[in-house]
């Protein structure tokens, strides 16, 4: 589906979600989400560091952090590497 | 147990990595990558006798659960993490990365690179340059990746790197250190340790290295890919450490002809004029 902008300010209005961007993919998520809950939805397990439009939002601000309409957020984890 | 089985180890002692004040266990530091297991990592891990590892890092994969399970291990293996900026083509996303690194790993050290071209994986030194100038003003430990150049290494060090990490040959390729020349002027042309990272192909490789003068050698992909990699592992440790002895030690010079390690004289069947035991 196509996301015009006023598409997404109706959906906004209707079921009061926001829209986020999670590692380059399109979310919905309910209006007043924290970085925290959004890490809890996602199942992970370990830890993870986030950014938040280009910023690092450090993990002890991530219950505070409330996520705003067109964030755009980096979910990160260590994998193997040299 | 005679000597050729039980080197006397002090032969080797007061000889620890130093780098930027920091005191590091051992001057083999390897990478995560590439294991065929969770459990291969660990071993060829422990095998290396490495503290220093390096680790990726890379958005979560929604439906994968393997990552977390590395960096658990890593953590539980108490190995001091050193993130890279791997992939990072632009010095804006290297920055980004290494602050991204830096959150999970409670450390600032930063293996920085700042990637030129996807084919070579040789190091943009502009993109480098100007991330480690952002970096190191963010008080990060900044070890980077880069060319064996001197003229960059003196300029990362001016910027105030604590180490410089010029590769060997290109990443993944094993094939050796490809020119010990650059090499040695860049290590006689820095004051802070040099650890070279990247090209190393087995053992002989990492030992060369280490002759040449070498404070370290950063390597994935000779112990990850080799068929047995925890007894490649092993055998990195002893190349390094054998390397480094024989650095320490001075090596003889080199000469074109022969010098004979026997008496020349005294041989049966010399004519008497010369016996060299003068018996008439």
């Amino acid at each position: 589906m196509v996301q015009t902008p006023e598409r997404a300010a109706t959906v906004t209005r209707l079921v009061s979600d926001i829209r986020v961007t999670v590692n380059g993919e399109e979310k919905r998520v309910p209006e007043g989400t924290t970085v925290a809950a959004l890490v809890l939805s996602m199942n992970l397990r370990g830890p993870v560091a986030v950014e938040r439009n280009r910023e690092i939002v450090v993990r002890a601000e991530h219950p505070t952090t409330t996520l705003s309409e067109g964030d755009e957020l980096e979910v990160v984890s260590f994998v193997g590497g040299g | 147990m005679n000597a050729a089985t039980s080197p006397d180890s002090s032969l080797n002692d007061n000889d620890a990595l130093v780098i930027g004040g920091r005191t590091f266990a051992s001057r083999l530091f390897v990478g995560t990558g590439k294991y065929a297991s969770v459990d291969e990592t660990r071993n060829a891990l422990r095998a290396s006798g490495a503290s220093v590892v390096t680790v990726a890092v890379r958005r979560v994969d929604f439906k994968e659960r393997g990552a977390a399970s590395l960096f658990g291990m890593l953590l539980e293996e108490k190995f001091d993490l050193l993130p890279n900026t791997a992939g990072c083509y632009t010095a804006d996303d290297a920055i980004r990365t290494a602050r991204l690194g830096r959150e999970l790993s409670g450390s600032d050290m930063v293996k920085l690179e700042v990637i030129g071209d996807q084919k070579t994986l040789f190091p943009d030194v502009v993109g480098l340059l100007e991330a480690t100038k952002v970096l190191v003003k963010e008080g990060f430990f900044v070890l980077p990746y880069t060319n064996d150049d001197p003229i960059t290494a003196k300029k990362l060090v001016d910027l105030g790197c604590p180490a410089v990490m010029p590769l060997g040959a290109p990443i993944g390729s094993g094939l050796g250190i490809r020119n010990p020349y650059n090499l040695r002027i860049l290590m006689e042309s820095v004051s802070v340790p040099v650890i070279v990272d990247a090209g190393v192909g087995t053992a002989s490789d990492a030992a060369i290295a280490m002759e040449l003068g070498a404070d370290g050698v950063l390597m994935n992909t000779a112990i990850a890919a080799a068929k047995d990699p925890v007894r490649m592992a092993f055998a990195m440790r002893l190349a390094v450490d054998a390397g480094r002895l024989a650095h320490r030690a001075g090596r003889m010079e080199k000469r074109l002809y022969a010098n004979a390690s026997s008496p020349l004289q005294g041989t049966i069947g010399s004519s008497r004029g010369h016996d060299a035991l003068g018996i008439e």
